[in-house]
């Protein structure tokens, strides 16, 4: 299948790229660990969580957000390569004409992996303690993993929508504080004033770090793991025909 | 074999909002020929590569390369085209070895085929030696031999080529020229769109003269030339101010008005034998002090300012369309 091997190469090329660039190889080591010690230690006292300690509240709150946003790299290079005119190249080429942002993700799904198993181990050592079960553990990483290969295709998209790095920056933090802040992925949200609460409680962070929860630290399931699963394939269904609409017709509309 | 042209093109029309980039262009390319689509800067040259190359659906007009239409039969088109774009597209991040195997593979070849076709094409393009080096530490000359070498991976039998000099050095323009004029000897076909006159004089068999969209003049640069006839009398003064008194003193010579800029007076003499002489002795009778004077044949300079009325030289205009 021409798609698969097209996919396979872009892939391939992308994690070249990662590996060459030592800005981003730290972007996704360091940042998280810094993230995990911060809150650990800076927040981590002042903060009250109902049942147990706040590394383990922590832990998986901060694995949602570092993985969802794990695809972020994918806007930032797709708006480099769209104003590089590499897209046009690819375009030009009898490839597959979603291989390169399939190939794209795919080399996202790899990078978080890497960055998963970095902020366990971290966590681990600051005092995060898993109460699960090796199976339950994996059922966790893979559902989280499945959340943030839906957040790289609506990056893939936005990459390709934005005019230039900067842009993409910038709406990528404007769409990740507010998104991560009011939910339950750094803090309790019953603390919060009712109509955040409410906001809190439909969003898919909330609902994703409780799923994460629950097979990481055995707090019960309720609706959280199916609730994930559905918004993943949700966000799916619309943004990963959209990213590759957009390839396809992204450049006839550039000068 | 089909006679058929390997590029052909026909009316095509292309709108971007309120801008007419293409109105009814129409090109032809034999094959194994080179043609040359010369143009300023908004001109419609680059939309025109993009829709010959499916980047882009045209609004009108149809268009087929090596027997193919451009939309209907754009994913089996790609296979026979190569594209070198203005801005070198290859990744900066990978060396020059892996952005040709890259490539290759793309292009649905094998990496161990992919890989020999990459260092035969390093080798050709004299990049062995930096092949294993990422390409953000290449020269832009190095960069641009590197994006033709990746057009060339397939061996595709049409070739377009959307300014490969632009930006570039004299030194690694004239390289970049001996390297397309040796693809062009093996029977390439190949569309090269330039707002060099000189690259077009040089590389083109024929050429296609594009402004406001629409091909305006078509032909051999030589015909090009006869086009505008005559000599070219150029009189350098010494001082401004002494412009119109040069106008008025060799006005005569020719049937067209002098044309003066930046303290050069030019006209057209439709005689070479006696110009200069007939010239020094108007100019001296008119008391017009002159630094130094030359006749020569037009140059497609020359071809363009006749056809269009305004220079050929990249305006400081961004490109408003394509």
């Amino acid at each position: 299948m021409r798609v698969v091997t097209d996919t396979l190469v872009i892939a391939e090329r992308s994690v070249r790229r990662i590996l060459r660039a030592p800005d981003l190889v730290a972007a996704f080591t360091i940042q998280p660990i810094m993230f995990v010690l911060l809150f650990r230690y800076v927040f981590g006292g002042a903060i009250e969580t109902p049942q147990g300690d706040y590394a383990d509240f922590l832990m998986p709150g901060i694995v949602c957000q570092t993985i969802a946003f794990g695809g972020f790299v994918t806007a930032l290079s797709l708006t480099d390569d769209l104003n590089k005119g590499l897209i046009d190249r690819f375009r030009s080429l009898p490839m597959s004409r979603s291989a390169v942002v399939s190939g794209r993700v795919l080399a996202d799904i790899l990078t978080n992996v890497v960055v998963l198993f970095l902020l366990v181990v971290t966590g681990l050592i600051v005092g995060f303690t898993l109460e699960t079960t090796v199976l339950d553990f994996l059922a966790g990483a893979l559902l989280i993993l499945l959340f943030g290969y839906a957040f790289s295709w609506i990056f893939a998209t936005l990459g390709m929508l934005v005019s230039s790095p900067e842009a993409a920056n910038s709406l990528g933090f404007i769409t990740v504080f507010p998104l991560t802040f009011v939910s339950s992925v750094f803090v309790p949200i019953e603390t919060f004033p009712a109509g955040l609460e409410a906001f809190a409680e439909v969003n898919p962070f909330t609902l994703a770090a409780d799923a994460l929860r629950h097979f990481w630290l055995g707090t019960p399931a309720g609706d959280n793991v199916w609730a994930t699963i559905a918004w993943s394939v949700g966000l799916l269904a619309v943004f990963a025909p959209l990213a590759t609409l957009q390839y396809k017709r992204v450049a006839s509309t550039r000068a | 074999m089909s006679a058929e042209p390997a590029v052909l093109a026909e009316g095509l029309e292309k709108r971007f909002g309120d801008v007419r980039a293409l109105a009814g262009l129409d090109l032809r390319a034999d094959a194994g020929t080179v043609l040359g689509v010369l143009g300023p800067n908004g001109a419609g040259k680059t939309t025109a590569v993009r829709i010959l190359t499916t980047l882009l659906e045209p609004d009108g007009g149809t268009a087929r390369v090596a027997g193919l239409d451009v939309v209907r039969d754009a994913r089996r088109l790609r296979e026979q085209i190569g594209l070198a774009g203005q801005y070198a597209a290859v990744d900066e991040m990978l060396t020059g070895l892996e952005n040709l195997v890259m490539v290759g593979r793309l292009y649905g070849m094998r990496r161990a085929d992919a890989t020999t076709r990459a260092r035969e094409l390093l080798d050709e393009f004299r990049l062995t030696d930096d092949g294993g080096r990422p390409v953000k530490g290449y020269s832009g000359g190095m960069r641009r031999r590197l994006d033709l070498a990746a057009a060339l991976v397939a061996r595709p039998p049409v070739l377009f080529l959307d300014e490969p000099t632009t930006g570039l050095d004299p030194r690694s323009r004239l390289d970049l020229w001996e390297t397309i004029e040796g693809h062009v000897a093996t029977g390439t076909t190949v569309v090269l769109t330039t707002q060099y006159l000189d690259e077009a004089d040089r590389l083109a068999g024929l050429i296609a003269v594009v402004d406001h969209g629409r091909v305006i003049a078509e032909g051999t640069p030589d015909a090009l030339k006869d086009r505008v006839g005559g000599e070219r009398l150029e009189v350098r003064l010494v001082e401004l101010g002494q412009a119109d008194a040069a106008i008025a003193a060799i006005a005569p010579m020719s049937d067209e008005r002098p044309t003066v800029e930046e303290g050069t007076v030019r006209v057209t003499v439709q005689q070479r034998a006696g110009a200069i002489v007939e010239a020094v002795r108007r100019l001296d009778d008119a008391g017009v002090d002159v630094e130094d004077l030359a006749i020569r044949r037009p140059t497609l300079d020359d071809v363009f300012v006749t056809l269009t009325g305004h220079e050929a030289e990249p305006d400081r205009q961004e490109e408003a369309a394509a």
